[in-house]
């Protein structure tokens, strides 16, 4: 099956009632999330650093509500979205982000590691690019095992400059793995404008000839046009005709991290794509489509009472026990080096 | 009994472990059709097929970070290395991620890895295919580190590598690949964490790895014939997990302590016994204990300029007897 039969196949045709409602729910549940977070930043209730995806939750929420339960997810220190996409807990989010004992991983990771493997979301990392090799691995498993399962692998513009991204693009395509490979191009690889570091103007999309794979460029505010490509995509994979390159054009409303008040962007670019918050917008679509205002409103109300209950049981929650500090280093449960 | 090179032993010990296990599987550059660069895994793409034994690209970070992938996701993979050197290419997956994942997830992730690789010097190839670089992963938290010295370790050290829930960094000796050795008929599973005596003495305790382990016999030797020192050898085989309870009972018995390392100076494993020695057992040293390493240089290639750094027979012996001037 090639890619345009895959297409076909999945349909490309809009997503029903109920898929929509589940998508807006799932963006809204990030969307609240990190903006708690953030407010959670600003009374000191966590530390360390955090990198927000406002702005950017179509996609996670697009190939979140697309995956299968037993696939796999691999993203970036931006990982709080494709983790809660997975079914990851927001007290398990948030309480990791405040370095609570019940947080994901009872406050080992923090922010930049979330991990959820039960629920298939196999880790945040946050060194740039590291994690495509990875995602490679767990297709190349999937296929080995013959389950059909794909992985997904998220990462930013940044990403594409970085040798890994081609070492795992290169193996995935000779190896045909069920893996789809989603850049999340928001202009930015951290300070720096995109275009003036790549030497092509898609970093992903113009770089997929080079492994034989289609050029793919989605609206990444659109949770539609994301959930569609992510169907044909996943499709794709589980057919055994190996990996895709998606590049979703987004835009984040804050800065790269904690540390950045995104000065360096003009107000009228940040003002042009404030405009296309995926959120209202889609909210405007599906009042469109004839979803009563308070249908809507019920799942508003209800995922705020979510976010408050889950920031209230994480603030409750006790630091972790200092012993945890020297534990699962090996599967043994220890750290043990020598006898 | 059979006799087998250490080069031989490699193949039967992946074999061993991918007949055994479904689960195992085997990725590198030309490991497969070719037989690998140092011939130590011909035939198993005859017998294992192309889907459990795969070359990879020149994309060490690619096959590093599949094997983790897949590790992750339920198979025990076996990666190669071609030369050690090249894990610097790659150090971020092995380093960063292999090495933290279980500890940062706090548990929800195992990695069942082994990362077999050609270690160490002798084969004149300059200072970027030379390097003896098992200190680079001893000192990262999270990795296992082996470095058999025999055919029968090589295949019992790299079962129980296979078999072992965390990753494992496996170097092998390019310099050993020709070595024989008597190798018990059967299955053979060795246990990682565990030096081995090789020769018992009364003078001095010398602690040895890899290549160095045949040298240290052979200065045994001398220093007995020649000089009326007698040497107990212990081979480390693990340094992480360190056997710290044979070394120090080893060291205790003859009171002097002598590691042989072929790393450059700075931060070998015999730096850690050494302090570790100093600390727990002090009173019962009769005499200061010695690090014989290569320089710390990178290394040369011409014969007698590699021979010149690297720990030699004399060398060990002449700097042993100094010690007891």
């Amino acid at each position: 099956m090639s890619q345009a039969q895959a297409s076909r196949a999945a349909g490309d045709s809009n997503p029903d009632r109920a898929t929509r409602l589940k998508l807006y729910r799932t963006m809204l549940e990030v969307r609240l999330v990190e903006k708690r977070a953030y407010d959670l930043f600003m009374q000191n209730l966590i530390k360390g650093t955090s990198h927000l995806a406002l702005g950017q939750e179509a996609i996670a929420a697009g190939f979140g509500v697309a995956m299968r339960r037993d696939d796999y997810t691999f993203c970036t220190y931006r990982g709080h979205a494709h983790t809660l996409v997975r079914g990851a807990s927001m007290v398990g989010v948030l309480g990791e982000l405040m370095g609570r004992e019940c947080g994901l991983m009872a406050g080992k990771g923090g922010s930049m590691h979330l991990t959820s493997a039960e629920h298939g979301a196999l880790g945040s990392y946050a060194i740039v690019g590291a994690h495509l090799p990875i995602a490679a691995g767990a297709a190349w498993s999937a296929q080995y095992r013959g389950t059909e399962q794909a992985a997904v692998c998220f990462f930013g513009d940044g990403a594409t400059n970085i040798g890994a991204f081609h070492e795992a693009l290169n193996l995935a395509a000779v190896w045909k793995l069920p893996v789809v490979f989603v850049c999340e191009n928001n202009l930015y690889m951290e300070y720096t404008p995109i275009g003036a570091v790549t030497a092509v103007p898609h970093p992903a999309a113009d770089r997929a000839a080079a492994y034989g794979l289609d050029s793919i460029i989605v609206d990444g505010n659109d949770v539609d046009a994301v959930y569609a490509v992510a169907m044909r995509t996943l499709a794709r994979a589980r057919a055994g005709e190996g990996p895709s390159l998606v590049e979703a054009k987004t835009y984040r409303h804050s800065g790269h991290s904690r540390a950045d008040p995104g000065k360096y962007r003009p107000t009228r670019e940040v003002e042009a794509w404030m405009k296309r918050d995926p959120l209202p917008t889609y909210r405007q679509r599906l009042l469109g489509l004839a979803i009563p205002e308070a249908e809507l409103a019920a799942i508003e109300g209800d995922v705020r009472a979510q976010v408050d209950a889950a920031t209230e049981a994480a603030r409750k929650s006790p630091p972790p026990p200092v012993e945890l500090a020297f534990t699962q280093v090996w599967a043994d449960g220890g750290f043990a080096w020598r006898n | 009994m059979e006799e087998l090179t250490y080069r031989d032993a490699v193949a039967r010990g992946i074999a061993q472990e991918m007949a055994r296990d479904q689960n195992v599987v085997f990725l590198g550059e030309d490991i497969a059709s070719a037989g690998g660069v140092f011939k130590t895994t011909g035939g198993l793409l005859e017998r294992f097929g192309p889907k459990r034994v795969r070359d990879t690209p020149i994309s060490e970070q690619a096959i590093v970070g599949a094997a983790m992938g897949a590790a992750m996701t339920g198979l025990r993979p076996i990666a190669e290395i071609m030369f050690s050197d090249f894990l610097a290419v790659c150090w971020d997956i092995v380093a960063n991620e292999m090495a933290k994942m279980r500890y940062m997830t706090n548990g929800q992730v195992t990695m069942p890895v082994v990362i077999r690789t050609a270690n160490g010097a002798g084969s004149r190839f300059g200072a970027q295919h030379s390097q003896s670089v098992e200190n680079w992963a001893m000192m990262v938290p999270g990795l296992k580190v082996v470095a058999p010295s025999t055919p029968a370790d090589v295949i019992g050290l790299l079962a129980a590598a296979v078999r072992d829930p965390d990753p494992v960094l496996f170097f092998e000796h390019k310099s050993l690949y020709g070595t024989k050795g008597l190798v018990p008929a059967g299955t053979l599973v060795d246990q990682l964490g565990k030096a081995k005596v090789l020769r018992q003495g009364s003078d001095v305790t010398l602690a040895a790895l890899a290549a160095m382990v045949p040298r240290a016999l052979a200065a045994a030797e001398r220093l007995a014939s020649e000089h009326g020192v007698s040497a107990t050898v212990v081979d480390v085989r693990s340094l992480v997990p360190l056997d710290t309870a044979t070394l120090l009972r080893e060291i205790q018995h003859t009171g002097r302590l002598v590691t042989i390392e072929e790393n450059p100076r700075l931060c070998g494993w015999g730096a850690e016994i050494v302090s570790i020695a100093a600390h727990e057992i002090f009173y019962s040293l009769d005499g200061p204990a010695l690090r014989i390493t290569t320089p710390h240089l990178p290394l040369p290639s011409a014969d007698n300029l590699e021979d010149a750094v690297l720990p030699t027979v004399d060398r060990i012996v002449k700097e042993i007897v100094e010690t007891f001037d």
